[in-house]
C-alpha cells in the first residue's frame, strides 16, 4: 500500500531523513516509532505530497507520489501532529469543510459528524469557535475531522499527544474499527508504547533520519531481547549514546540488534 | 466547483464576523473622499477640468478594492501559519480549485467593500451619470477585485509570515494606487510618470469605472477590459506557479 524508495529529504546542509526505505502492506497497522526530531513528520510530509523529497521514489496506493499527486491525495486522510483547524470557523463549520471538500454526500456527512463529535465529545460545543478551545479540545475536533472520510491509507501523527486516557481509548477503537472492517490502513507515529503494543502490527523505528529496524512487534521484541515495545525502542534508539559512553564495539551491536 | 464554493463561503464567513475591519476598511476611502475631494475640488475646477467628485469617485472606489482585495489575498499567509493550508492542500482536489476559491473569495469580499464605497460617494455628492451604465460599472469593478486578489494571492504564497508584508504595502499597493490615474488625469502628464500610468492595470480599471460611471474615459473602455483580462490571466498563472511550489 506504501512504498518508499530510497528516500532522502535534506533541508539545506541538514539531513532530516536519509535514505530510507519501507513498505507497509495493506491493511496493516504500521508504528512508525522514534525520538523527537528523528524525521517522522518529515516523512510523513513526503508521504502526502506536502513536501517534495531531495531524491528517492514513493508509491502509495500504486500511485507515484511526486508525479500524481492529485490520485495520491484521493487515497490517503491525515491527522496533523500539529494544528490545522480554522480558529474563526465553529467546530461543526471545520468538520462540514471537509466533509465537502473530500466531496461526502450530505446525508452521510450530517450522521458521521454527529457520530465523531459524540466519540471526542465535543457535540454541547458544536457551535462554538474554535479559538475559544482549550488545547485539547482542538486536538480532539483536529482527530474527529480527520476520520471524516474513509480513505484507504489514514496516517496520524502523533495522534493522542495531550489526551486523556478514555479520550485515547476511544479514539483508537474507532480506528481499529474502520482498519477491520473497512480494511483501513493505518500509518501512525506515536511516544505512547502501549498504544504500539495494543494496536499496532508492523514497526519501524526511526532515529536520526535513519530507520534502525523494522518487523513485527514480536519481532522486534525478540530481536531486542526485551519483553516490552517500551525498553526495545530505549534499547535501540539509546543505542548510539552508549556506543560513545562505553566503547560498545560495532561487532557487539550488530550481535545484540541480531543481524 | 464544491472546493470553489466552500472556500468561497469560508472567506466570507470570516469577513463578515470581523466587522471591526469592515468598518476600518471604510475609513480610509472616506477621509480621500473629504480630503481629496473637496480639497482638491477648487484647483480641479479653476484648471477647467470640472468636478473633482465626480472624477475621484471611482478611483476611490478602485483604491479600496485594491486595498481589500490585495490583503484578502495575504489571509493565505495566515493560513499557512496557523497550519490550516495543510488541510486544504492534502485534500483531493486541484491547486487551481484551490486558488481560484481562494481568489474568488477574496475577489468578495473586495467587491462588497466597493459597493460600500459607491453608497459613500454617493452620500457626499457623486453622481452617476447614467443609470444604464452601473452594470458595466459593476463588471470593471468586479474585474479589479477578482484581478488584485489573484495577485494578492500569488504573492502571499511567496512569503512565510507577515513580516515582507509591509514591503509589498510600500513597494507594490502603494504604488500601483498613487502612480495610477486613480487621482489624477493621465493626458498632460510629464512623460515618465505618464507612462508608468498607462502601463499600470489599476489605470485601466479606474478609467473603466470612470467610463460607466461619469461618462469620461481616456482609454477604450474596450481596450481597458482587455488589459483587465489579460493581466487577470497573467496573475491567475503566476499565482498557480507560486502554489504548486509552496511546500508546507
Ligand atoms: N522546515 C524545516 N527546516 C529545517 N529543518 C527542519 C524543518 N522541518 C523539520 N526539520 C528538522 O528535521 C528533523 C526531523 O523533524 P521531524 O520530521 O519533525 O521529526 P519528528 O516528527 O520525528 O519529531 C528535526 O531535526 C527538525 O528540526
Ligand atoms: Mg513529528
Amino acid at each position: 500500500m506504501i512504498e518508499i524508495k530510497n528516500v532522502t529529504k535534506k533541508y539545506g546542509d541538514f539531513t532530516a531523513v536519509d535514505n530510507i526505505s519501507l513498505n507497509v502492506e495493506k491493511g496493516d497497522v504500521f508504528a512508525f516509532l522514534g525520538p523527537n526530531g528523528a524525521g517522522k513528520t518529515t516523512t510523513i510530509k513526503m508521504l502526502t505530497t506536502l513536501l517534495n523529497p531531495t531524491s528517492g521514489e514513493i508509491y502509495l496506493d500504486g500511485h507515484n507520489v511526486m508525479e500524481k499527486p492529485s490520485e495520491t491525495r484521493k487515497s490517503f486522510g491525515i491527522v496533523f501532529q500539529d494544528p490545522s483547524l480554522d480558529n474563526e470557523l465553529t467546530a461543526y463549520e471545520n468538520m462540514q469543510f471537509h466533509a465537502i471538500l473530500y466531496g461526502i454526500s450530505k446525508d452521510v456527512y450530517i450522521d458521521r459528524i454527529k457520530k465523531l463529535l459524540e466519540l471526542v465529545e465535543l457535540t454541547d460545543r458544536k457551535d462554538s469557535y474554535v479559538k475559544t478551545f482549550s488545547g485539547g479540545m482542538k486536538r480532539r475536533l483536529e482527530i474527529a475531522r480527520g476520520l471524516l472520510h474513509h480513505p484507504k491509507v489514514l496516517f496520524l501523527d502523533e495522534p493522542t499527544i495531550g489526551l486523556d486516557p478514555q479520550t485515547r481509548n476511544h479514539i483508537w477503537n474507532y480506528v481499529k474499527k474502520l482498519n477491520e472492517e473497512e480494511k483501513v490502513t493505518i500509518f501512525f507515529t506515536t511516544h505512547h508504547m502501549e498504544e504500539v503494543e495494543r494496536y499496532g502490527h508492523t514497526i519501524a523505528i526511526i532515529d536520526h533520519g535513519k530507520i534502525i529496524e523494522q518487523g513485527t512487534i514480536d519481532e522486534i521484541r525478540k530481536k531486542a531481547g526485551t519483553d516490552s515495545i517500551e525498553d526495545a525502542f530505549i534499547k535501540l534508539t539509546g543505542r548510539q549514546i552508549r556506543a560513545e559512553a562505553s566503547n560498545f564495539s560495532k561487532s557487539t551491536l550488530r550481535g545484540f540488534r541480531g543481524m | 466547483m464544491r472546493t470553489i464554493y466552500i472556500l468561497w463561503i469560508r472567506q466570507l464567513k470570516r469577513f463578515i464576523r470581523k466587522r471591526a475591519s469592515l468598518i476600518g476598511a471604510l475609513g480610509q476611502p472616506l477621509i480621500f473622499l473629504i480630503a481629496f475631494g473637496f480639497g482638491l475640488s477648487p484647483v480641479f475646477a479653476r484648471a477647467g477640468q470640472g468636478n473633482y467628485i465626480q472624477f475621484i469617485g471611482p478611483g476611490i472606489i478602485a483604491m479600496t478594492i485594491l486595498f481589500t482585495s490585495i490583503f484578502t489575498g495575504t489571509e493565505v499567509i495566515w493560513d499557512k501559519q496557523f497550519g490550516f493550508l495543510k488541510e486544504t492542500f492534502v485534500a483531493p482536489v486541484s491547486r487551481f480549485e484551490i486558488l481560484l476559491g481562494k481568489t474568488l473569495g477574496g475577489a468578495t469580499v473586495a467587491a462588497i467593500q466597493g459597493i460600500l464605497v459607491f453608497f459613500i460617494t454617493l452620500a457626499v455628492g457623486f453622481r452617476p451619470h447614467s443609470l444604464v451604465m452601473l452594470p458595466l460599472a459593476l463588471l470593471y469593478l468586479v474585474l479589479i477585485a477578482v484581478l488584485f486578489s489573484a495577485v494578492g494571492v500569488a504573492i502571499a504564497a511567496r512569503l512565510e509570515d507577515m513580516q515582507g508584508f509591509p514591503l509589498i504595502i510600500n513597494f507594490v499597493i502603494q504604488p500601483l494606487f498613487y502612480l495610477s490615474s486613480a487621482l489624477f488625469p493621465v493626458q498632460g502628464l510629464p512623460k515618465i510618470l505618464g507612462f508608468i500610468t498607462t502601463i499600470n492595470p489599476l489605470s485601466y480599471g479606474v478609467d473603466g469605472m470612470r467610463y460607466a460611471l461619469s461618462g469620461s474615459s481616456h482609454f477604450s473602455p474596450w481596450l481597458s477590459l482587455g488589459v483587465l483580462s489579460a493581466f487577470l490571466i497573467a496573475a491567475l498563472a503566476v499565482g498557480i506557479y507560486q502554489f504548486r511550489r509552496i511546500q508546507l
